[in-house]
């Protein structure tokens, strides 16, 4: 069969299309869950109306987007058993329980939490209702982990063993799945960057708000919210990203040797900046590089040994059988780079922007503002010219983009630098798929996602937008005063709902 | 008992919170086109499942992720077998969402109206499927030595499973009725309860065609103790929709679906999938489980987690307890 169309290969396409989608909404999710529950618990605290009034804002986004992240989260719950059913049936037993786990405890909290904050604000008193978010993001986090072990499994089998009698894996250790070094890293990183994704998102809209004067108390406070969030996140990310490259040195060599197409092996080792290769014949034809680094990257120092593409090819040839067990080396090698550059660019404007509107370290006493005034955007001693700023604000909104691009090309380094492997090392990838599932089933399959995805995504930017413009809401007598009842207060009972749908 | 069937009961329990619950917030979506003469109680419908669907859903996730951890040979023959079918359900499911949250946040009319068709036609469709492919489950389908499906899309369209999708989709519809004349105030209320009783004898004669071919056909002592006591709960719930008690009704509906969910349940027993080709291809509870040690494990999670969340989210339907009515419903978009 032609291989652009073969099953394996379709099937492929729509699971990365799928969660590439799925996962632009998970960063955000899990971060504005927890930035939106630290404004109400602000709110809570000060009872400064700016703070609800961020709060309702920044929790209609949230809502938007979790709505999305939680349908497309639906089929990757089944796309295993309809595409992978080989891959199901031969790591059930392990990869089976981390998704039982995550259905079981953070699905269940986020849904009903998510349910009991959207509908509670004239239900439930205050505190409690301000418990649900902080629950909610709980179980956005909880959901991470359980996922995210689970697919480190992939990327490093362990505590497992080969049952010979059924040819199939079986789950010997699950603490060990739980907790080795490759999840714990993986999940540090994975919820670093998606703060970046929030912490960006926040910067993004503020300065849009900020830039036309309008909105100011509510949007000065959430730009602050917004750069330190991505500033810690993109420092996070930074280390984390870094421990985590050391594990998969040490774990799977051929991705990282990919990621800096290095072909063959080098002490010390360079980092590469800027690569044109010929993949056929396994050498580079140009290359940029910085000596020594990539060593730093995989061991800690500039001169050790990184072994390359041509070495790890050879090396897994005489333990797995003839064969080729490189994975796409330019999406590797480029992945790897969109992933970094978006990423650290983001922090870097971060840190920008946090100097230009800082409050009063180092600052003039002339330029210092009010809570209620639009920060100036000072450089050194005096505001950047009116046309700087505005670049400022503008290129403040594009960062938005930034840490999400980041966020998809990680994942696709990460999951095509591990081909032709599923799970690293004990099952390929076309070994993988389901045998019983036709060429016309996964086309149309793969075109019904692919186009329903992009409609909802037209629509779900267009609400988006709308709602970013709209503002914060005015607060109302109700949203002033809670109720002091589980279930709202008896005098209230034919008041019109809080939120309905 | 061993582990294996343990989870045999509990992929059961799953299923059946499952429909209990989803089961009438399916049937509060069929009913925005039955039962709502205008928006204003289209919304007041929408409203009585809004802070909980999401939840509900989850216990089809759960199920889910659940056959995969404890039955993966089961979670993969099931799902990649009735590849077209399961599509068409995550479709629905997946619009259904965005339709509840999305409706109300544009004020156009097109807009609006749009959303509140796919309601509809996605609870009506994932309503039916669901039977449908539950009677072929224990109908037994087409599955060869290697555990594989090996039948086509048509096969699994056949009176039999059309019955079950009518039965679930009937008795979801009913199911819902007598939860929006549980939830609701005023001139819907009364509606509600009038065509409940029309949708519970509807559901009657399907269910009794349908539970009474499955006893006929592959039944037990067991079973027939299943569907009896889905049938009594089911004329209980329709007398007592009848006499006005409609927590009772509520109650007796839902013990109508767990009786039918067991019903079909131990009339598979130890089969989870039987093959309509050989016996001797049949997955059952011990060929197609996993390790004792993985099914200890989630044994362990379950036997935590479920009870905690039964209480939680027991507790949300305290906290929304109160009925709602076209008063309640608040003009502007969200």
């Amino acid at each position: 069969m032609d291989l652009a169309l073969a099953p394996e290969t379709l099937a492929r396409w729509q699971f990365g299309i799928t969660t590439v989608y799925h996962f632009l909404f998970v960063p955000l999710t899990i971060s504005l869950a927890a930035l939106t529950a630290g404004l109400q618990t602000a709110w809570v605290r000060t009872e400064k109306e700016k703070y609800l009034r961020a709060t309702k804002f920044w929790g209609k986004l949230f809502l938007i987007n979790i709505a999305m992240g939680v349908v497309t989260g639906i089929v990757q719950e089944f796309q295993f058993g309809m595409n992978w059913s080989d891959y199901s049936r031969f790591v059930g037993d392990i990869f089976g329980a981390p998704l039982a786990f995550e259905a079981l405890i953070a699905f269940f909290f986020e849904s009903t939490f998510i349910g009991l904050w959207i509908f509670g604000w004239d239900k439930l008193p205050k505190k409690i209702h301000l418990a649900c978010i902080w629950m909610v993001a709980l179980g956005t986090v909880l959901s991470a982990y359980f996922i995210l072990a689970a697919n480190s499994w992939m990327q490093h089998p362990v505590g497992y063993k080969i049952n010979e009698a059924t040819g199939r894996a079986e789950l010997t250790d699950f603490w060990a799945v739980l907790t080795q070094n490759t999840a714990l890293t993986q999940f540090f990183h994975t919820i670093t960057a998606a703060f970046l994704v929030g912490g960006a998102f926040m910067v993004g809209i503020s300065a849009f708000h900020l830039a036309r004067r309008r909105h100011v108390p509510v949007m000065r406070s959430s730009l602050r919210v917004g750069l330190v969030t991505l500033i810690i996140a993109g420092l996070g990310t930074a280390v984390s990203g870094d421990l985590l490259g050391k594990v998969m040195y040490e774990q799977q060599p051929m991705k990282m040797a990919a990621a800096e197409a290095l072909w063959d092996g080098e002490a010390p080792a360079p980092f590469s900046v800027f690569a044109y290769g010929d993949v056929e014949k396994g050498h580079n034809e140009v290359a940029i590089e910085i000596p020594g680094l990539l060593s730093f990257l995989a061991h800690n120092d500039f001169d050790s040994f990184v072994p390359g593409i041509n070495d790890v090819n050879k090396a897994e040839q005489q333990q797995f059988g003839p064969g080729d067990y490189r994975p796409n080396i330019p999406v590797a090698y480029w992945g790897f780079r969109w992933m970094i550059g978006f990423g650290m660019a983001s922090l870097g404007l971060g840190m920008l922007g946090l100097w230009l509107t800082r409050k009063r370290f180092l600052l003039p006493a002339a330029y210092r503002t009010g809570e209620d005034e639009v920060p100036h955007l000072v450089l050194f001693k005096k505001p950047l010219s009116p046309k700087l700023a505005s670049w400022y604000w503008i290129l403040a909104l594009w960062t938005m983009g930034f840490p999400l691009i980041a966020n998809s090309w990680g994942w696709i380094f990460t999951e095509m630098g591990r081909q032709p492997w599923v799970v690293y090392g004990v099952l390929r990838t076309r070994e993988a798929v389901s045998p019983g599932v036709s060429q016309a089933e996964v086309l149309t399959s793969m075109i019904v996602f692919t186009l329903l995805y992009a409609v909802l995504a037209v629509i779900e930017v267009r609400l988006l937008v709308k709602y970013v413009k709209a503002g914060p809401p005015e607060l109302t007598e109700a949203d002033l005063n809670p109720p002091t009842r589980i279930g709202g207060d008896d005098a209230h009972a034919d008041r019109p709902m809080a939120f309905s749908y | 008992m061993e582990l294996h069937d343990i989870w045999f009961v509990l992929i059961a329990v799953l299923w059946t919170g499952y429909f209990f619950l989803e089961g009438f917030d399916f049937g509060v979506g069929v009913l925005t086109k039955l039962l709502a003469r205008d928006r204003a109680e289209k919304r007041v419908l929408i409203n009585t499942i809004g802070p909980v669907w999401d939840g509900n859903e989850v216990w089809l996730l759960t199920a889910g992720g659940a056959t995969f951890a404890a039955f993966p040979e089961w979670y993969a023959t099931l799902f990649s077998g009735f590849y077209l079918p399961l599509l068409l359900i995550l479709v629905c499911l997946i619009v259904r969402g965005v339709a509840f949250e999305y409706r109300a946040k544009r004020s156009e009319e097109a807009w609006q109206t749009n959303w509140e068709h796919a309601i509809f036609w996605t609870s009506l469709i994932p309503a039916f499927l669901w039977g449908v492919a539950f009677a072929n489950i224990v109908r037994g389908v087409k599955i060869d030595q290697h555990k594989e499906y090996v039948g086509t899309f048509g096969d699994l369209l056949n009176v039999y499973s059309v019955l079950g999708g009518l039965v679930t989709l009937t008795l979801f519809t009913f199911h819902g009725a007598v939860f929006t004349s549980l939830k609701t105030v005023g001139e819907i209320r009364d509606r509600s309860r009038a065509l409940a009783t029309r949708l519970g004898v509807a559901t009657a004669v399907l269910a009794l065609v349908f539970l009474g071919w499955t006893q006929v056909s592959r039944g037990d002592a067991s079973s027939l103790a299943a569907a009896v006591v889905a049938v009594l709960a089911l004329v209980g719930a329709l007398g007592a929709n009848l006499a006005g008690r409609e927590g009772w009704s509520f109650a007796l509906s839902g013990v109508t679906i767990a009786a039918a969910v067991a019903m079909l349940f131990l009339t598979l027993f130890p089969n989870v999938m039987p093959s309509s080709l050989d016996p001797a291809w049949n997955l059952t509870v011990t060929n197609a489980a996993s390790s004792p040690y993985t099914l200890k494990i989630t044994t362990w999670c379950a036997a935590i987690a479920t009870p905690l969340v039964l209480l939680y989210q027991g507790w949300t339907y305290w906290v929304f307890r109160k009925r709602i009515g076209t008063q309640h419903i608040a003009d502007a978009a969200h």
